[in-house]
């Protein structure tokens, strides 16, 4: 089963690049890439930007309409994803456990929907 | 003669249910094509089970294979069947090497509830759903039974079930016993639910009482069903042996009116000494397995409580110890207010007080209705009338119900009679 592991942190609070933390965090992050590809459940996984590098757009009556910033404007952020194949929810939770963020921030993990025919 | 035998087969239904649908989920991971199919077995059973001779020998095993059929009639008829049949069927006959032998009152079923109910208490699932449905599949009560016990609409529970359901299914919460590294996060989730459920049917005092005291009892017979499947977990047995002591005092809790006595003027000959002898035994032998938790310590407060001839002579010191310990394992306002009352009577209300005012303030506790009856017995006890007739009044207007006003409203005739 595919997961969608979605890591929600307050962006103000992760390490800025170049500092001894911020090193720390890439290397945590290394190892688990490394863990969940040799365990050959990674399919994808890429960290985002920050928010106000965000854009937003939605269609009405035909209209684009296209705001700065993220959708919701919320106390932590979305700053990444991974989609792991697990055998079940528990693997899925063990390894979002895992990531990095999930000590400061939080993990949403979503199972991915499978559609009829699939 | 018919009377019993509609009794016999309520029994053995109600007593089969929770097993029969574990080893059904497990052979098809579909909880509500098991329920169904369950249903419609024990249907048939009502019949077939009357004729003189044909109680079988296994009813688990009987019912297992009938309902086994009809989960494989039920999926023929699918439309999609074609496709999947040959997987399907392999699925549902894969795993029921017993029920192929032929000696069709000779079949033992093996016991999957273990699986069941850590399914049914995953932490992925919420607390409400997860008590919802291990009553419904591991205990076998119905929505307007699980409704009424709880005191919130049919619809909810309905509603409760399907989304639990619906989120094992799609979110893929596996149905398993969890791992070594995982069984204690994971039992403690199971061990909660049905200390929930006991509270439940022991705290609220309103709603119908037959429906709440079978609430206890379902979470005691669950929790032997779990003691007997994990048999050398210490604090799955000090839950158990917590419940059973906690419902030795059910009879002497109430008075005919209905009405809620305090521990201090429960008449103890009513306390059922077969139970409390029971979770005396339990809680010896969950200390045995030399790994203290808090369950095991509130099991050993309830017992010190039985073992007291009167309220005057309980070993209030000891509770005082085991109550503090239990703030050091798993800390929290209430147990902290457990051990001041404690203190109150090892040493005297005046060296309690302080502490007492100090949670009062504090503010975690401040509608918690027995901090305010702790604090006006301090008073009281210590002879300040005035403080304890503030306090008693403040208790009785926070009450939440009749019977607590009533009680506050006597404390306070007393105090000025």
């Amino acid at each position: 089963m595919k997961y969608i592991c979605l890591i929600y942190a307050d962006e103000t609070q992760i390490p800025v690049p170049d500092s001894p933390a911020f090193s720390q965090m890439m290397s945590a992050y290394e190892a688990f890439n490394d863990e969940v590809r040799a365990a050959g459940v990674l399919v994808a996984g890429e960290p985002l930007e920050d928010t106000p590098t965000a854009s937003t757009v939605s269609v009405r009556g035909g209209e684009r309409i296209v705001t700065d910033g993220p959708f919701a404007e919320t106390k932590e952020q979305l700053g990444g994803f991974y989609i792991l194949d697990c055998r079940d929810l528990d693997e899925a939770l063990d390894y979002a456990a895992k990531i990095p963020t999930a000590t400061v921030g939080r993990v949403e993990v979503r199972p991915l929907m499978v559609l009829p025919g699939a | 003669m018919e009377g019993q035998l509609q009794r016999d087969l309520a029994r053995v239904f109600r007593a089969e249910w929770g097993k029969v649908l574990a080893s059904l989920v497990r052979s098809m991971r579909d909880f509500e094509l098991a329920e169904d199919a369950l249903q419609e077995a024990i249907v048939e059973a009502a019949t077939a089970w009357s004729r003189p001779g044909a109680w079988p020998a296994e009813p688990a095993g009987w019912l297992y294979r009938v309902a086994r059929r009809r989960m494989i009639d039920h999926v023929r008829r699918r439309e999609n069947f074609r496709r999947k049949e040959p997987e399907i069927v392999s699925t549902i006959l894969g795993d029921g090497a017993a029920s192929t032998t032929g000696h069709e009152h000779e079949d033992h079923l093996p016991d999957e509830r273990l699986r069941l109910i850590f399914t049914c208490c995953h932490p992925a699932l919420a607390v409400e759903a997860r008590i919802a449905l291990t009553l419904h599949t591991l205990g076998g009560l119905k929505t307007p039974a699980i409704a009424r016990a709880f005191l919130v609409p049919e619809a909810t529970v309905a509603q409760r079930l399907v989304r639990a359901k619906r989120k094992i299914k799609l979110a893929g919460i596996p149905y398993e016993v969890p791992s070594r590294e995982q069984w204690p996060e994971r039992l403690g989730a199971v061990l909660t639910t049905l200390y929930l459920i006991f509270n439940e049917g022991y705290l609220a005092s309103d709603g119908g009482e037959l429906l709440r005291v079978a609430l206890c009892e379902e979470a005691i017979r669950l929790a032997r069903v779990v003691v007997q499947l994990a048999p050398h977990d210490a604090e799955t047995k000090g839950l158990l042996a917590l419940l059973v002591l906690h419902h030795s005092r059910a009879a002497a809790r109430t008075d005919a009116a209905g009405h809620l006595i305090t521990l201090e003027d429960q008449d103890r000959s009513r306390w059922d000494r077969t139970l409390i002898d029971e979770g005396t035994m339990i809680l010896d032998d969950a200390l045995a397995e030399k790994a203290p938790g808090p369950y095991q310590l509130q099991a050993a407060i309830s017992a010190l409580h039985a073992a007291a001839p009167d309220y005057a002579s309980t070993d209030w010191p000891q509770i005082c110890f085991l109550y503090q310990r239990l703030h050091h394992l798993s800390p929290s306002p209430v147990v902290e207010l457990n051990a001041l009352v404690a203190l109150s009577y090892a040493e005297g209300p005046e060296t309690a007080l302080p502490g007492l005012r100090r949670l009062e303030h504090d503010g975690a506790l401040a509608n918690y209705l027995p901090l305010q009856a702790a604090l006006a017995d301090c008073y009281r006890r210590s002879g300040a009338r005035e403080a304890a007739r503030i306090a008693y009044q403040r208790a009785r207007d926070r009450a939440e119900n009749d019977v607590q006003r009533a009680f506050f409203q006597r404390r306070l005739a007393a105090l000025e009679g």
